[in-house]
């Protein structure tokens, strides 16, 4: 291509050929053909993102005036587990016992929860995805008496913060609103 | 072949090994090309750039389909609704199939009316017919998976052509459906199978592609290239050709897709499949018209199916029906005003078979049928004996360089 062309060229004064209207041609071509492959291969790569049905599922509502102090429920969002813990003042007491800037993700109890009582997390351990235990009566609950990853043995405390294990940082908090008293929408 | 033709030594060092650069290069840049291609010779790369296109869209809507009576119509409605671009990628993969149907009946038809069937290039045309089958099965199982009232019944329907088979028909459609009516066992084999055809599609094009490479393009005029000065390089002189038809496809499909993207479909098929009420006026898509018209002429069960596959299996004999031993239709002036009135009986066929089936579409398609048979298995034969053919240019670069004045 470039040889063809070549003909076209009509060296400058100083013996430097300019760029001839074939060559400007070429390069409009390839660029307004990119322009257009890439406007094409769009649709095909953001099919895959979250559709529309999907995005609406993205907030769920629980009533939580149905757990009783000491127990835990596990609720789905955005097809996650989430953990709901109504804690003992004795849990609560045991998370603020520790100064939170010491930890290996360094966050106060207080900034973990809206209401004391009530802690809201995702129960993914943030290692490799499992879910620990910790949820039912009976369950491993860790060196910290939180939850327990069975995979590769992360201890979260009362807080839902690493204290042990591989895992990097502390269980997520969701967004989370109370829209009554007895009424979360998480999302 | 050489390897030492590429600058860079990347190229160099794996087309040594592995000469996947050399092939390209001989099939796509220096490969000679008659020099005297019309825009007849366009439609064989659109038809690979629609395979293309079809395999592309197909899988990405395979991503949300749901191959399950249940839920099939709903994830086709979902895709529309809800998935990002969904109705974009559907309406192409939709349209796309049947401008690939324009497509390769243009192929087709060029191939008739320039005798590219003829020797040595019998295997190139028998391939290109045994696509055409895959193709029209493949268009047939997809058309199914939506699962609206046209699906359903279009796959009741064909499927119930097999029964016409004599004594085992009856079992052949039982095993075809994997039950005793078209059900969720139907709808998830034809869903793998519209997965796996394109595939073999595109197997049988290499070997359509390594066919033609043998002896190279037809050409208008039909007679043999000579040597170097009846070609040019594929490269940049078909490439950009091809480019140029690819643009015109480009832009049809996008007015189509855009502004009329139900058009070539039926609005029946947006009500999901009832088992219980066949819709009062059934059509197959536009274009299995044609045979579903030669179908519906016979008034005979087997009779009909057995046209209707022959109206194909004709097309794998035709390089020996036609003993003509010229080529272009250019210098057959007999067989010139037939092919046209072929062409005409095709679209007529076409016509009639989206038309009722009852009185005068009942006779006109009973006629139409019979031409095309007619055509195939006594006037082709006849021509090949009786017909008197205009002579023949010495070479490609002959009437030319006549007109221009140049000594040859």
């Amino acid at each position: 291509m470039a040889k063809s062309t070549s003909n076209s060229k009509s060296p400058s004064a100083d013996g430097v050929q300019e760029p001839a209207r074939r060559d400007f041609i070429v390069v409009a071509t390839y660029a307004m053909g990119a322009v257009g492959a890439a406007a094409v291969a769009w649709p095909l790569i953001d099919q895959m993102n979250p559709a529309a049905d999907t995005l609406a599922l993205a907030s769920t509502e629980v009533d939580v005036s149905k757990i009783v102090e000491g127990q835990a429920i596990t609720v789905t969002w955005r097809g996650k587990p989430v953990f709901i813990r109504r804690r003992t003042p004795d849990e609560i007491a045991r998370a603020n016992a520790i100064d939170g800037a010491e930890l290996r993700d360094p966050q106060e109890d207080e900034a973990r929860v809206q209401r004391p009582e009530l802690l809201v997390v995702v129960g993914v351990c943030t290692h490799l995805g499992c879910v620990p235990l910790g949820q039912k009566t009976g369950d491993v609950k860790g060196d910290y008496d939180g939850w327990f990853c069975p995979c590769h043995g992360s201890h979260y405390d009362t807080s839902g913060r690493i204290r042990k294990g591989p895992a990097p940082t502390n269980l997520e908090v969701p967004p989370y609103d109370f829209l009554s008293d007895n009424v979360i929408r998480i999302g | 072949m050489s390897a030492a033709k590429f600058s860079n030594p990347v190229v160099r060092w794996i087309d040594h090994r592995l000469p996947v650069f050399s092939m390209l290069d001989h099939t796509a840049n220096e490969y000679p090309t008659p020099k005297n291609l019309n825009y007849m010779w366009n439609f064989g790369s659109l038809a690979g750039l629609s395979l293309v296109i079809m395999i592309v869209t197909g899988i990405v809507l395979a991503m949300s389909y749901t191959a399950h009576v249940d839920y099939a119509f709903e994830s086709v409605e979902r895709i529309m609704r809800d998935v990002n671009h969904g109705w974009l990628i559907r309406y192409i993969h939709m349209n796309t199939a049947s401008f690939f149907f324009i497509v390769v009946y243009l192929h087709i038809f060029r191939g008739l009316y320039y005798g590219s069937y003829k020797a040595p290039r019998e295997l190139l045309w028998i391939l290109g017919v045994v696509i055409f089958l895959l193709m029209m099965a493949t268009a047939f199982m997809g058309y199914v998976l939506p699962w609206g009232q046209m699906s359903f019944w279009g796959a009741t329907v064909i499927t119930n052509l097999f029964s016409a088979i004599p004594i085992v028909g009856e079992s052949v459609v039982t095993f075809l459906w994997g039950g005793f009516s078209v059900d969720n066992p139907t709808l998830t084999r034809f869903f793998s199978l519209h997965y796996l055809m394109p595939f073999l599609i595109a197997g049988v094009v290499v070997l359509h592609i390594v066919a033609l490479h043998r002896f190279g393009s037809n050409n208008p005029i039909g007679i043999d290239t000579k040597g170097r000065q009846d070609t040019i390089s594929f490269h940049p002189y078909y490439t950009i050709k091809d480019i140029v038809g690819i643009a015109m496809f480009l832009l049809l499909l996008a007015i189509a897709v855009f502004f009329f993207p139900n058009a070539m479909g039926h609005p029946d098929n947006y009500i999901p499949a009832n088992p219980m009420q066949t819709p009062a006026h059934i059509v197959p898509e536009w274009y299995f018209l044609p045979f579903y018209a030669i179908l519906r002429a016979v008034p005979d069960k087997l009779g009909g199916v057995l046209l209707m596959f022959g109206a194909i299996a004709i097309l794998f004999i035709l390089p020996w029906l036609d003993r003509s031993p010229v080529r272009s239709a250019r210098f057959r002036p007999v067989f010139r005003i037939f092919f046209w009135l072929l062409f005409i009986d095709a679209l007529a066929l076409g016509y009639l078979g989206g038309m009722p089936a009852e009185g005068i579409y009942v006779t006109l398609s009973r006629v139409a049928t019979a031409w095309y048979f007619l055509h195939f298995l006594v006037i082709l034969p006849m021509l090949g004996v009786f017909e008197s053919t205009k002579p023949l240019p010495k070479s490609i670069s002959e009437p030319v360089l006549a007109t221009t004045g140049e000594a040859a």
